[in-house]
């Protein structure tokens, strides 16, 4: 799998990014964190829209930027397809002729993507001999992610192309960021501060502090970091991650998704076998079990749990960190936690009362 | 009186040549100009921004005397040119250029500000080059300050008088234009002549400034 390396250290009169980056290419990386924190900055050193005098950055094989050794490619030479905060349509133009302005700028045996494919996933076809200021600001970014596209990137960057909608249109939105990524492949960085939107959409995440990277990882493995729970990461995040759906049970009204060889039962799905469904599990409704109880529980969802670590929370409340073949965080009593006698390194099972999904938990 | 209306013929021709040379080259000049006086965050801005707005205030006949100096055989630009450039219409462009720099190069500038760099990173993404960019984004998107400034660039040079009289004098069919024609017609006391001319020259600018303002409200440009 290809990777981004990056290294860049810029300084402003008001604010300092130094930042180095080793990431796998693959699905949705989120570049998160709070305003200011530098998100936009790093994004446009990727793009090559700034450029810190002792950068670096490689993607995959290639190196775009190497001041070591005096290689600079400019934002026009790298094979990146760029979504602003705002969309930036040319006014001069239609619909149609913004779409294909970056098309016919790339050699015709590079055209990956065709008008026909981003015209269909992102519903604009009603839209394409419109001028551009008679759109509504969702399709008018839709309009730039497709031009975007159009370029055949082999990275896609996305700053906040939610950022200036509201509720409705980002919500129309986010499930055409999802599909262009599953059926296109590229790899797609995003920038947010929105947890609801990193929630829906990451596989991976980096962190932004104040100009600096202070974690990267899977979005489950940042959720659930002890580290981050209560500072970037909603409280009762208990683990993100997707299953996959093995079966329907219509008798009792269950569908069976897989996780790493465990099974999962969720409320009937109108899903096809295979398809993958992104599923969240709160802190609090996991229960620890030392040795199996399964016949005598009405919880149907039990995992093999072992614990990596334990964390005090407050005077009553332990987090206990547990790998499931992905980390899953429980909260439970610090009472419950003595009477157990619970270790780092034991083995238990992991009850879990209620799995939620995508949906339900982004309102 | 058939020599006369030759004579204004001449004087037109010479008006219009000269505005068009003075508007394409300051076109050429004035873009990169233009651009970097709207984007830079260089110290010398202000410097350059005094600099090309001088003309705007300073007597004509002062930037004439210095462009004379200039243009004579003993001058910089003489001695480049080897020839005393003064006196004749090459002279005049020279002198027409500085005389109405800021009337292009302000428009654009304020064109390029309003424009922003935004569309043109859009362009980069896209890949299109610095040069195909400006051709086919920017330069479409700030038209409303490239009509002014053609305009305004043509019209102003028409009008120079002082600054013609200093350095090109008034020579027919070559240096002689319709302001300083107007002059000499006042001179020998022509008046229907002058009249006739200045009437023209007055009805041209105020066409060509309501054209300026129509453009501007005819055509709102859209920047998102």
């Amino acid at each position: 799998m290809s990777r981004l390396l990056a290294r860049f250290d810029l300084r402003f009169s008001s604010f300092h990014l130094d930042v180095e980056l080793d990431v796998p290419m693959s699905g949705i990386t989120a570049i998160f964190g709070p305003s200011g924190s530098g998100k936009t900055t790093l994004l446009r050193c990727l793009a090559g829209l700034e450029r810190a005098p002792h950068g670096f950055m490689q993607f995959g094989e290639e190196v775009w930027q190497d001041e070591a050794r005096r290689r600079w490619l400019p934002l026009y030479e790298r094979p990146i397809g760029y979504v602003f905060q705002e969309p930036r349509l040319f006014p001069h133009y239609n619909v149609h002729s913004n779409l294909l302005y970056g098309y016919h700028r790339i050699p015709p045996e590079a055209r990956r993507i065709t008008p026909e494919q981003v015209i269909s996933i992102l519903g604009i076809g009603h839209l394409l001999e419109r001028r551009t200021h008679k759109l509504s600001g969702g399709e008018q970014q839709r309009v730039a992610i497709g031009r975007a596209l159009l370029t055949s990137p082999k990275l896609l960057l996305l700053d906040e192309p939610l950022a200036s909608l509201d509720i409705q249109r980002k919500q129309e939105l986010l499930p055409f960021i999802r599909r262009l990524h599953q059926e296109l492949h590229i790899p797609v960085l995003y920038v947010s501060h929105a947890m609801a939107e990193i929630l829906q959409l990451a596989d991976r995440v980096v962190l932004l502090k104040e100009g600096y990277v202070v974690g990267v990882g899977t979005l489950n493995e940042v959720l659930t970091s002890l580290q981050f729970r209560g500072s970037f990461a909603p409280h009762r995040v208990g683990a993100i991650f997707d299953a996959r759906v093995t079966r329907h049970d219509s008798q009792y009204g269950l569908t069976q998704l897989e996780f790493k060889g465990q099974p999962l039962f969720i409320p009937l799905q109108p899903a096809d076998i295979g398809e993958s469904m992104r599923v969240h599990i709160l802190s609090t409704d996991v229960t620890l079990v030392v040795g199996r109880m399964g016949s005598l529980t009405s919880v149907l969802n039990i995992l093999d749990a072992t614990i990596v670590e334990i964390r005090e929370i407050d005077h009553t409340s332990v987090d206990i960190l547990l790998d499931i073949g992905t980390p899953l965080v429980a909260s439970i009593t610090k009472k419950s936690l003595m009477s157990l006698g619970l270790k780092p390194g034991q083995h238990v099972f992991a009850h879990i009362k209620a799995v939620a999904l995508n949906e339900e938990l982004v309102e | 009186m058939e020599t006369l209306i030759d004579l204004d013929l001449s004087a037109l021709w010479v008006s219009v040549r000269l505005a068009t040379i003075t508007v394409l080259v300051l076109l050429i000049v004035g873009t990169p100009l233009a651009w970097w006086l709207a984007h830079t965050t260089s110290r010398l801005r202000p410097i350059v921004e005094a600099a090309v707005a001088l003309p705007i205030v300073l007597p004509p006949t002062v930037l004439g005397f210095y462009i004379l100096v200039a243009l004579g055989p003993h001058g910089p630009l003489g001695q480049l040119a080897n020839l005393s450039l003064a006196f004749t219409f090459t002279g005049l462009v020279i002198a027409s250029v500085f005389y109405s720099m800021p009337f292009v190069i302000q428009p654009l500038q304020s064109a390029f500000e309003a424009v922003g760099k935004a569309p043109l990173e859009a362009a980069w993404s896209l890949r299109a080059s610095p040069w195909d960019a400006f051709l086919t984004v920017i330069s479409p998107i700030a038209l409303r300050g490239y009509i002014s400034a053609i305009v305004l660039g043509f019209a102003h040079t028409m009008g120079e008088f002082g600054v013609v009289l200093m350095v090109g004098g008034s020579i027919p069919g070559q240096t002689r234009v319709l302001s300083t024609t107007i002059f000499e017609h006042v001179e020998v006391m022509e008046y229907a002549q002058a009249h006739a001319i200045s009437a023209v020259m007055l009805a041209f600018s105020f066409l060509v400034l309501l054209v300026v303002y129509i453009t501007n409200r005819r055509f709102p440009i859209h920047v998102s």
